[in-house]
């Protein structure tokens, strides 16, 4: 198969800690591949590796054909990155901002102007393009961050947890732009702390944890394993928690995990096991003070993945 | 889709357009926020100040005398403190703030935001020298020499402060807190700017001071450049500033290029 970016056994030490054990991941060109993790799971050691940012301490990474430590430069032609943290010069409006990017791209002043104009337009900045940077609202600082690695036009983007930080609107826009992009041939890494994100975005999803893969396939496999939705459970009398346990994981078959506050939730393939929780929840005599249905979080997810709670993780 | 390799690879002298646009990058931040430039004129003008009217009456006799003997060490104190400040605290600011990731995911040469910054110092060094020349005027200083030997001093203070700065870029690129570049700048200023023939000839210093001040390269600077501008004999002074110029560039600047290239 013919992959845009490919990394095999990727490990990378600092000190004593060892972010990446192991850790392998690939896309083919025109595809997003979501890279799913908890804080420090290694997502972003992972994206700098790829990047060219740093050296992995064994292991290797090719990136459009070429080997990010041997031949970085090339690499860096083919790369748009946005970090998870800002890369602009704060003391430089949105425009300048791009235009200096643009012109360390070899492009002419000309037509780095009118990328930069090209790119406001696309992030609706156009009002900041004259502001510095500093004064951005966060999301507009985001933002500002995306359209900059986009100024080369690259054939491989690497987005770490790009939508953290822009409200739901924004965050359409990105998922939208991603689309688009990728219909244009263009391949995506992206980093999520939200299932639901990758869910929506990804051809292919790896859960990393440790700094390693421990679960990797089509969403449509994952939810396989982790259940597609998940039924959220309240009784309005916290002592009945147990007992509402016991009843979500007889009608589920999996392992229900009690949240806090006495909020139970358990992973379920799909809507057609409602009517009888609610039975069995009637009959149990159980009042609800909440009941609903909605995507796993990443925490459930791990759980039925890993069978380890956040708390024991930690 | 258009692809950026194939412009690139066309477009001929890419170190130095590139660090051409950082430069200006840096130009037109210190456009914005000057206080850096203000305090790097400021220092030596207040020094001026002080020593002018504190010694100049005991060293020289008369406060102007002694001004046309303290000027031309100041000129080199402005260019060595720009140098010390300047880059050094610029670049370890830049890799904290992140855009040290920006500009080390493009296909520059990772040389580009060294020299981009301390190119854009030499203006900002001959700016600042316009300024203190105004001022050192206004206080009555006046060139003895020749325009060319005023030019060649300003030359010289501007070489020498451009390849003292390397010892700042290399700090600032392997230091991760700017304080520590700062507080490092400011005890080493003491012994290199002030343990010099600045306030007074090198004969008439202690024992002990006399010894450093003979073999610190500063005291070279300021001697060929009092020389330059009143019109006294050169003597080697000039050469001895020049390799020491050489020696500080050859040492600090690959060293500060490969600390950069190291960096995570
Ligand atoms: N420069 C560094 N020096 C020391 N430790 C580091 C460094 N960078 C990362 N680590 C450690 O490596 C591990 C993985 O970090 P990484 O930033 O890759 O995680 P992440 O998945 O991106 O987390 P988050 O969701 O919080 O961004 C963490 O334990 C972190 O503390
Ligand atoms: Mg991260």
């Amino acid at each position: 198969m013919d992959f845009a970016f490919q990394a095999e056994g990727l490990v990378k030490r600092f000190g004593k800690k060892t972010a990446l054990s192991g850790l392998d991941l690939a896309a083919t060109a025109g595809t997003v591949l979501g890279v799913l993790g908890p804080n420090g799971a290694g997502k972003t050691t992972a994206i700098r590796i790829l990047a060219t940012l740093m050296r992995p301490d064994e292991g290797r990474a090719v990136v459009g054909g070429f080997d990010v430590v041997t031949h970085p430069s090339r690499v860096r032609r083919l790369i748009g990155l946005t970090g998870q943290y800002a890369t602009v010069d704060e003391e430089l409006t949105a425009f300048e901002n791009l235009v200096m990017v643009g012109q360390l791209l070899d492009m002419r002043k000309a037509e780095a102007g009118s990328r930069a104009d090209e790119l406001l337009r696309q992030f609706d900045l156009q009002e900041a393009g004259k502001q510095r940077a500093s004064v951005l609202s966060g999301g507009m600082r985001r933002r500002l961050d995306l359209a900059v690695s986009l100024v080369g036009r690259p054939q491989i983007v690497f987005l770490d947890e790009p939508t953290t930080g822009l409200d739901p609107g924004r965050r359409e826009d990105l998922w939208r732009l991603v689309r688009t992009m990728t219909a244009e041939g263009v391949t995506v890494l992206l980093t999520t702390q939200y299932l639901e994100e990758a869910d929506a975005l990804a051809d292919h999803i790896c859960v990393i944890d440790e700094g390693r893969a421990i679960a990797d396939g089509t969403p449509a496999d994952l939810k396989q394993i982790v259940g597609g939705q998940a039924i959220v459970v309240r009784p309005v009398d916290p002592q009945q928690t147990d007992v509402a346990v016991d009843v979500l994981e007889q009608v589920a078959g999996r392992r229900a995990e009690p949240v806090d506050r006495g909020v139970v939730t358990v992973p379920v393939d799909d809507d057609r096991v409602l009517p009888e929780v609610i039975q069995r929840l009637a009959a149990a005599d159980i009042r609800l003070a909440e009941f609903s249905l909605r995507l796993p979080s990443l925490d459930e997810a791990f759980f039925a993945l890993t069978g380890r709670s956040k708390e024991a993780r930690r | 889709m258009t692809t950026t390799a194939e412009t690139s690879r066309s477009r001929p002298l890419g170190l130095v357009r590139h660090s051409a646009v950082l430069a200006k990058r840096s130009l037109v931040k210190t456009k914005r926020s000057p206080g850096y430039l203000i305090n790097g004129v400021m220092t030596p003008v207040i020094f001026l100040v002080l020593f002018l009217y504190l010694f100049g009456g005991a060293v020289s006799g008369s406060t102007d005398s002694y001004l046309q003997y303290l000027f031309p060490g100041i000129l080199v104190m402005t260019t060595s403190l720009s140098g010390m400040l300047a880059t050094g605290l610029n670049l370890n600011i830049d890799v904290k703030k992140g855009i040290f990731d920006r500009f080390r995911s493009l296909p520059i040469d990772r040389a580009a935001p060294l020299l981009g910054s301390v190119a854009a110092d030499v203006v900002r060094y001959v700016v600042a020298v316009v300024i203190l020349f105004g001022i050192g005027y206004a206080l009555g200083f006046r060139v003895q020499s020749d325009p060319l030997s005023t030019l060649a001093a300003v030359m010289l203070a501007v070489v020498f402060g451009f390849c003292l700065s390397w010892v700042t870029v290399f700090l600032g690129v392997l230091v991760r807190d700017e304080g520590a570049v700062l507080a490092f700048s400011f005890v080493a200023f003491l012994p290199l700017v002030l343990g010099t023939s600045l306030s007074a000839p090198v004969d008439t210093l202690p024992g002990w001071l006399r010894a450093w001040a003979n073999v610190n390269p500063v005291t070279h600077a300021m001697d060929a450049c009092r020389a330059l501008l009143n019109g006294g004999a050169v003597g080697d002074t000039v050469t001895q500033t020049l390799i020491w110029s050489a020696v500080l560039l050859v040492i600090f600047c690959p060293l500060a290029v490969l600390a950069y290239q190291r960096r995570e």
